[in-house]
């Protein structure tokens, strides 16, 4: 039997490479692209998506169960006509200026402190981490307690010190509660601050130091002539950061103080939440909660030009 | 790091602001902890020297476990946690990875994605997500919280392990490929393993997130049984105006436990992860 070759059992090679799914694989842009997609495809359906019909929901006349009736602009109309969306707009800013320089100034100073050299030094420092890594709303829980009318432990030190005759009423007055939800919020930041901070003073050569030290600089003319321009970067990131996170902060005043007394500690985003939750009108809700954005991005995009410059 | 003159210079650099700090930072749970085991005779006796428990008493504890919902909420909190840290891990990573070794078209425009998903801040979304919950009929479901918090810990995930998967010398994998190995095989058998302490660090700091999270949770999780612990304690336990300070307590200590577990054995991995943002490595 004469064995003939079989004719043209495959097909002619394509030009290039076959097309099968391992070749596939081995191209760096099909590689990249079905690495990313189903991440890409999920950030797109529960981020972007969700902004962009938050966005179209602002236009809308919209009560929760209801459909929604467009009504353009007239929601963020109606929010710039009230005195309480300029209270919002105040409380937010003070609470995040005045908390944004206390967690700096104190978590330099934590880092300069627990950078030095002592005994238990690593345990002391994963126990200073503690306010920030424990769920927000369980320690806001004891800070509640802290600020009692009745029981609160601040007010028995202050009265048995002789310091007031009698207790404050901290989440009852208006100037109080804004200064309980600011000490809240410094003291769970604080250590975010300080362990970051430290760790860009240990990349700081001790040799800089020296060479300062015999140059005759004091020890504040070497905090400001040496550490202070090293960790600039890591300051300037870590405080953008602080203060994305700070504006929109919801846990900790939802839980202390509700927004009250009189919306007198009321901010954005717990606006946004009683206008659109609580109040069931979620255009409304949407209009308060799309107007942190302007502030937002300014700080975003200041704090993505500079990480791209890094 | 500053030359010392004797103790009273180091008692006023160290050890004084030390103590301050410890102090402010700790005594929150100090007082979380005594106020738990406090009988009520006690809490609520404005007149007996507070700092102190003189008969302590594990009856919030046992009224906490007992009457309310409290474990159910632990199960929750903990299988929540779990999936989408587990899930976000795999989904950063394979976002993280191409960003950070593969040249392709497109790849700006993802990284400047990820990174404004990584910036805008849930706030901006739980309004419109609360509907989309409710359409999709997912209210009082887990399911909705573990749709929700990846969110917020992928873009974390991908922004943190491109760093780490970028410090791979390029040599060791051109050599694996050299050898045979596919481009998944390369990523998988010599990238990965090499980022492990980075998939810890993401891991871990996903984790802790996922316990904190409070709003997703407060707004799609109305029912007790499916609450995880945050939302069940601030709003089970704080009835109208009457507060089960002891439970409260009780249910805060016990709630900070394995978040407070987990860190203390990753306390390294934590803080890099911490840090990764702000240090370039």
């Amino acid at each position: 039997m004469s064995v003939r070759p079989a004719p043209l059992a495959r097909p002619a090679p394509v030009a290039g490479r076959p097309l099968s799914l391992r070749g596939l694989l081995e191209r760096e842009g099909a590689f990249s692209w079905i690495m990313l997609a189903p991440g890409v495809l999920f950030l797109l359906a529960f981020v972007a998506y969700p902004f962009f019909y938050g966005i179209y929901l602002s236009l809308q006349d919209r009560p929760v169960a209801r459909a929604g009736v467009f009504v353009g602009l007239a929601n963020f109309a109606t929010l710039l006509g009230e005195g309480v969306f300029w209270q919002v707009t105040r409380n937010t800013f003070v609470y995040t200026l005045v908390t944004t320089v206390l967690k700096l100034v104190g978590g330099l100073a934590m880092a300069l402190v627990i950078n030095q050299s002592f005994r238990a030094r690593n345990l002391v420092r994963a126990v200073l981490l503690l306010p920030f890594i424990v769920p927000t709303i369980l320690s806001t829980i004891a800070w509640m307690w802290i600020f009692d009318p009745t029981f609160s432990v601040i007010n028995w030190a202050l009265v048995k010190t002789c310091l007031v005759s009698t207790g404050f009423s901290w989440l009852g007055n208006a100037t109080l509660a804004m200064v309980s939800i600011i000490v809240v919020n410094t003291w769970r930041g604080i250590p975010f601050y300080g362990i970051t901070l430290l760790a860009g003073l240990q990349t700081i050569s001790p040799d800089l130091y020296e060479a300062a030290a015999i140059d005759g600089a004091s020890a504040t003319q070497r905090f400001w002539h040496v550490t202070l321009p090293i960790i600039k970067p890591i300051l300037i990131i870590v405080t953008m950061f602080s203060v994305i996170f700070t504006f929109a902060d919801f846990q900790i005043v939802y839980a202390l103080t509700h927004g009250g007394p009189a919306n007198a500690t009321q901010v954005f985003v717990t606006y946004a939440f009683d206008l659109g939750m609580s109040g069931g009108q979620l255009g409304m809700g949407a209009a308060a909660a799309l107007t942190l954005l302007p502030a937002l991005a300014l700080v975003i995009v200041v704090l993505a030009l500079y990480l791209r410059r890094e | 790091m500053v030359g010392g003159r004797g103790f009273g210079a180091r008692l006023l650099r160290l050890y004084l602001p030390l103590a301050f700090f410890l102090v402010a930072m700790l005594f929150p749970f100090y007082w979380m902890f005594i106020t738990s085991i406090k009988p009520n005779r006690e809490l609520y006796n404005a007149r007996i020297m507070p700092l102190i428990v003189h008969q302590p008493t594990l009856k919030h504890y046992v009224d906490l476990l007992t009457q309310t919902n409290f474990l159910t909420w632990t199960y929750n909190t903990m299988l929540v946690a779990v999936v989408t840290t587990a899930v976000s891990l795999v989904l950063g990573t394979m976002i993280g990875y191409p960003l950070a070794r593969m040249r392709f078209p497109g790849a700006a425009v993802v990284a400047i994605g990820v990174a404004a998903t990584y910036l805008v801040p849930q706030p901006l979304l739980f309004i419109p997500m609360a509907d989309i919950i409710n359409r999709l009929e997912l209210g009082n479901t887990l399911t909705a919280v573990m749709l929700t918090y990846p969110t917020l810990l992928i873009p974390f995930c991908a922004w943190l392990l491109m760093g780490y998967f970028k410090s791979v010398p390029r040599e060791l994998e051109e050599a694996a490929r050299i050898d045979g190995a596919s481009r998944f095989q390369a990523m998988t058998r010599v990238v990965l393993p090499l980022c492990t302490p980075g998939l810890l660090s993401a891991g871990i700091f996903a984790f802790t997130l996922a316990q904190n999270e409070f709003l997703y949770a407060l707004i799609f999780l109305a029912k007790s049984n499916v609450r995880t612990v945050p939302v069940g304690a601030i709003t089970e336990l704080i009835r109208g105006d009457v507060f089960y300070w002891g439970q409260l307590m009780a249910a805060a200590l016990l709630g900070s436990v394995p978040v407070a577990i987990i860190y203390s054995f990753f306390v390294e991995h934590y803080v890099a992860g911490l840090t990764a943002g702000a240090v370039k490595s």
